[in-house]
């Protein structure tokens, strides 16, 4: 009750600030020049081979779903940080942060609160992408199971560096610091596996498996796996204990 | 309705509320009065659960502020020294929010938002961004904010600090008028406030506790011994230092500076004797000109000075100062 009152007050500053524009229109403008290449390497690849008599094969899902969804989880990467950076830094800067404190209110409650409004802006972000995922129905007949599964893939892998973000933007009162923190944590998830690709040591895989966007895979190919669902499970409940953590410390440092 | 026992909190390097002991009745008005750094905010955010104390206890409304902190929080009210305001927030939807969070059931959110806007003033800007509003409607909306669930005890850091003095009045006012119903905790550095709010008051210094008392007895302990400036028009300042020694009452005359033939004295009374009327005879009989004859009091101002001043600073600041001398011993009492 009190987390979903949170949740809303989190997402309607979003909506009263330029954050949840700019991050929207940002998330537009990549994710439609990413789908328009894709489609138009598509039917490019499908003009050249009928021309040259061979037998391409047209699967839409193959060649335009899956690397749409892989180019957003990666844009994913970039805007998630600018969602979370004033989750609790601006709260500690300005001082309301004594509010929700010294309101009945467990610290849970009101992480999960701004994780979830977070999580509500960064679903409304996703939203604008479906409208090309609509424009490949009405043009052609793809499988939407792998669509919903990516969406899937999408919001679990959101959720997990929303929860990290959470946390770094609970270690300091300056958003910038938190952005610019959240975005390094970020990043090395993302280029950690790079190791994996000239060491095959148990040290490469154990990076590789810490890689955000190396879960991504299977759900980009239309594919549940359990071993990425635990995955980014798991890295939601991490990021969201340390900033229970972190919040208790606040306690007895501030 | 709020005992607080050995109350000690300590940061990293320093202490900043050392054994603080006081206990607050229901329904009064106390004054929590120290210069700035002496542990005001401290022992508030303690009360308030924000932080926990190093060592003793708080008790809030029966409840004790680490065993049971949900059941604390809910009966208080607390107002920071900057008011937590969402300035992206219409102040009726800030409101609503808060009430939410602080347990307002369902039904009653929206009576509750307009008697708290009613009884704060701010009913004018309930559709207002937060952000545009001024300084003195920010507080009110502060006000208002710790109000909204009813809450058996209001604590407020700094109610009037930066206001301007007309939105210091109403905010005083406001805060006279929500006394009987709440236990009100306030801090402030402002001694006037407390003579005006206050039915006691507490004064802390150095994270210690000075002094614990109604503000009528406060003031009249330490100013049990009279000091009075008096100018006298004459031309033999040890004649006129002579017969005003002699005057009944009287434990000791200081010469001041003497200007022509303006001579000016400080005399003081022994303990609890009313010595103006005979200093005034003394002069006018003896045929001088009495120009000025005047008590010079102690505020609640000079009391706090006296209290919190550290040791050191008596010490430096005795001599100059004679004025002082005689309240000193009486904080010993």
């Amino acid at each position: 009750m009190n987390t979903w009152t949170i949740a809303k007050k989190e997402l309607n500053s979003y909506f009263r600030s330029p954050i949840a524009y700019g991050v929207m229109a940002f998330f537009a403008l990549i994710a439609g020049y990413f789908f328009y290449v894709a489609v138009v390497y598509f039917v490019r690849r499908g003009i050249e081979s009928s021309m040259m008599g061979q037998s391409f094969p047209m699967d839409v899902n193959e060649f335009v779903i899956r690397p749409v969804f892989s180019n957003i989880s990666v844009i994913g990467l970039f805007l998630i940080p600018m969602i979370t950076m004033r989750l609790f830094a601006e709260e500690k800067r300005t001082g309301t942060i004594e509010l929700l404190l010294t309101s009945p209110v467990s610290d849970m409650s009101i992480i999960l609160g701004k994780w979830l409004g977070g999580m509500m802006l960064y679903g409304a972000m996703l939203l604008l992408s479906a409208f090309s995922m609509a424009l490949l129905f009405a043009y052609g007949q793809p499988d939407w199971h792998p669509i919903v599964i990516g969406y899937l893939g999408l919001l679990l892998q959101g959720g997990a560096l929303l929860a990290l973000g959470t946390f770094v933007s609970n270690c300091t009162k300056n958003q910038i610091v938190a952005g610019v923190a959240g975005f390094a944590v970020a990043l090395l998830l993302w280029v950690i596996d790079w190791v994996s690709s000239f060491e095959t040591s148990i040290t490469a895989k154990v990076l590789s498996y810490l890689s955000v966007l190396q879960h991504f895979d299977s759900f980009s190919k239309g594919v549940l796996d359990t071993k990425d669902i635990v995955y980014y499970v798991s890295v939601i409940f991490v990021g969201l204990f340390l900033t229970a953590r972190s919040m208790e410390s606040l306690r007895w440092r501030a | 309705m709020i005992k607080v026992e050995g109350l000690t909190k300590r940061y990293a390097r320093k202490v900043a509320v050392d054994n603080i002991s006081f206990e607050v009745q229901k329904g009064q008005i106390v004054g929590f009065l120290g210069p700035n750094g002496a542990g005001k905010t401290t022992t508030m955010r303690v009360l308030t659960c924000f932080l926990p104390p190093t060592s003793g206890t708080a008790n809030v409304a029966g409840f004790d502020v680490q065993d049971q902190p949900m059941e604390v929080k809910r009966r208080i009210g607390y107002l920071p020294e900057t008011p937590p305001l969402y300035p992206e927030m219409e102040v009726h939807e800030y409101l609503e929010f808060v009430g939410r969070i602080k347990g307002v059931l369902a039904n009653d959110l929206t009576r509750r938002v307009n008697e708290v806007a009613e009884k704060c003033a701010i009913a004018d800007v309930r559709k207002t961004l937060i952000g545009k509003l001024s300084k003195g409607y920010k507080q009110r909306v502060g006000l208002a904010q710790a109000i909204i669930h009813n809450p058996d005890v209001l604590i407020l850091d700094e109610p009037t600090a930066g206001l301007d003095p007309h939105q210091i009045i109403e905010t005083r006012e406001l805060i006279k008028g929500l006394a009987g119903e709440h236990t009100i905790i306030l801090s402030t550095h402002i001694l006037p406030e407390v003579e005006q709010v206050c039915e006691r008051v507490i004064i802390i210094a150095k994270g210690k506790l000075v002094a614990t008392d109604t503000v009528a007895n406060l003031t009249s302990r330490l100013r049990g011994a009279e000091t009075v400036a008096v100018e006298v028009l004459a031309a033999d300042a040890a004649s006129v230092q002579r017969s005003l020694e002699q005057v009944a009452g009287v434990s000791r005359v200081i010469a001041g500076a003497h200007r022509d033939e303006k001579l000016h004295f400080t005399v003081e009374s022994l303990e609890g004797r009313h010595i103006r009327p005979g200093l005034a005879k003394a002069v006018v009989d003896a045929g001088w000109q009495l120009n000025e004859l005047h008590a010079v009091g102690l505020s609640l101002e000079e009391i706090f000075l006296q209290l919190t001043a550290s040791p050191d600073e008596h010490k430096e600041a005795a001599p100059v100062e004679p004025v002082a001398a005689p309240a000193m011993g009486s904080d010993a009492q």
